[in-house]
């Protein structure tokens, strides 16, 4: 009887408590930055294209959401010609993050999605591209690359050895 | 030509308000039950959420309403009903202020043991027409836990009876100028207190719906309106008992300052809120261990009670 006394007595005092929820559409949750939501395509610093359209994000993509076409500018840098994510299929697993040798396709914290209609969450190029270079600054794939583009010779990126005379003897 | 129209303002008054009371009531055990487990409950629709039986309602009126084709049909219409009407019977001889109360009976306190008695054939022909095991046996609880309970109910307030001297809810209220039952008749007043929470099968009582034992009792197979009566009748019995405290127990509508339904409502009101309390704290009882509690303890208490009370009320006066 008494234990039951105190129990109630130990309940009604949890009015004067701090509540627990958030109010979620006023207050928001904190979401980690590295929290899996809406996927983005990230440029690099001097505000080209990451995407070097590999298609590695949608080979590893385990419900096939990705779509994209690659192909070539003047230069030789490879880069989408289309980029297409269903996000009504998206899982948001992040495997697509992990396989992307350039760092441009990236997941944000962001989940606010919704939508009244499905066509609405596919989304484009033009809607997935972002105007700076996201969690990675600094990178930028074709300065490091040995691959040969316009403006840039073989044996020219960081950290890069001239190219070796294989018909040389000469050490 | 002024009496009847008086009256008849009055039986809508006290039926509107009980009704909107009880709605409401829905939306206030939402509230407390949250802010009791550290959350803020119902508050978007409208001021404070307060707009949210509005909805329920709206929800619950636009929902099929079905009736299983194995159910005992006409019963299984009937059943809802008997719990709103009698609880709404017994809501005519509260007396809410000197003036407003819809039927000023001699028996008023008879009268309202009557029906909360009938009120359990609701519950015991809901269980028993939905031909489903689960609300069958919650039928049965209910009828075993009702009868149970009534007997020291009834017993509980014999004490107050006879230091009123009256059935008359008037009376009674009238004898408490002086000084409330709830002193005098403190275990009364506990007594009649486990019984009313019994009475309205509200937790730690709720054996005969007991949602993690037997899906949802004698309202399984109920929805729609028919449900929500049963979901209103609750609310209205709830209402009731805390009413029949506030009359019996706790001066009714005494009180100094105040106009007397203020205070009225003001005790039922608290007594309303430590029911939500119950409900926020305390587990429910195993079936036996209820059984054992009603018959071997509270039973000769409230004896005890009678006999305590009927002694000293001869020996004074």
């Amino acid at each position: 009887m008494i234990s039951l006394l105190r129990s109630l007595f130990y309940v009604f005092l949890h009015l004067f408590r701090k509540r627990e929820t958030i109010q979620y559409p006023e207050q928001k949750a904190y979401l980690a930055p590295r929290s899996r939501g809406r996927i983005i395509l990230s440029r690099d610093p001097d505000g080209g294209e990451r995407c070097v359209a590999c298609y590695l994000c949608a080979a590893v993509c385990p419900v096939d959401c990705i779509a994209l076409q690659a192909t070539e500018d003047e230069q030789g840098r490879r880069y989408p010609d289309f980029f297409r994510i269903n996000f009504s299929r998206c899982i948001f697993c992040g495997f697509c993050e992990d396989a992307c040798p350039t760092y441009a396709i990236q997941l944000t914290p962001d989940c606010e999605m919704g939508e009244y209609k499905r066509d609405k969450l596919v989304y484009e190029k033009e809607d997935l591209l972002i105007s700076g270079p996201g969690k990675y600054p600094g990178y930028n794939f074709y300065r490091v690359s040995g691959l040969k583009i316009g403006g840039k010779d073989k044996g020219a990126a960081e950290n890069e050895q001239p190219p070796v005379d294989l018909r040389s003897l000469l050490p | 030509m002024r009496e009847p129209v008086r009256s008849i303002v009055i039986i809508i008054g006290v039926l509107f308000g009980s009704l909107t009371i009880s709605a409401f009531l829905i939306w206030l055990e939402r509230r407390l039950l949250a802010l009791w487990q550290d959350r803020y409950g119902p508050n978007r629709v409208g001021p404070f959420g307060l707009l949210q039986p509005l909805a329920d309602m709206i929800k619950i009126f636009t929902k099929e309403d079905w009736i299983p084709p194995f159910a005992d049909k006409t019963v299984f219409v009937i059943a809802p009903a008997v719990i709103m009407v009698t609880v709404l019977m017994s809501f005519a001889v509260v007396p809410f202020t000197p003036a407003i109360q819809v039927v000023n009976l001699n028996i008023g306190l008879l009268f309202f043991l009557a029906m909360s008695s009938m009120g359990v054939y609701s519950v015991v022909l809901a269980g028993w027409s939905s031909n489903n095991k689960y609300s069958l046996l919650g039928g049965l609880r209910a009828a075993a836990q009702m009868l149970s309970y009534e007997v020291f109910m009834g017993l509980s307030l014999m004490g107050v009876v006879l230091m009123a001297g009256s059935f008359d809810l008037r009376r009674i209220v009238e004898a408490q100028r002086h000084l409330w039952f709830c002193v005098p008749q403190v275990l009364g007043f506990l007594l009649f207190l486990i019984a009313g929470i019994a009475e309205t099968r509200r937790l730690p009582f709720d054996l005969p719906e007991a949602e993690s034992e037997l899906v949802a009792g004698y309202h399984t197979e109920y929805s729609g309106m028919k449900f929500g009566m049963f979901f209103v009748g609750e609310y209205l019995g709830v209402t009731l008992i805390s009413a029949m405290i506030a009359t019996l127990f706790f001066g009714g509508w005494l009180g100094p300052g105040l106009p007397p339904i203020v205070w009225f409502l003001l005790k039922t009101f608290v007594f309303i809120c430590f029911f939500i309390l119950l409900r926020a704290a305390l587990p429910r009882p195993r079936y036996d261990q209820l059984m054992a509690y009603g018959w071997k303890v509270m039973l000769p208490l409230a004896l005890l009670n009678l006999l305590v009370t009927g002694a000293i009320v001869l020996a004074t006066g």
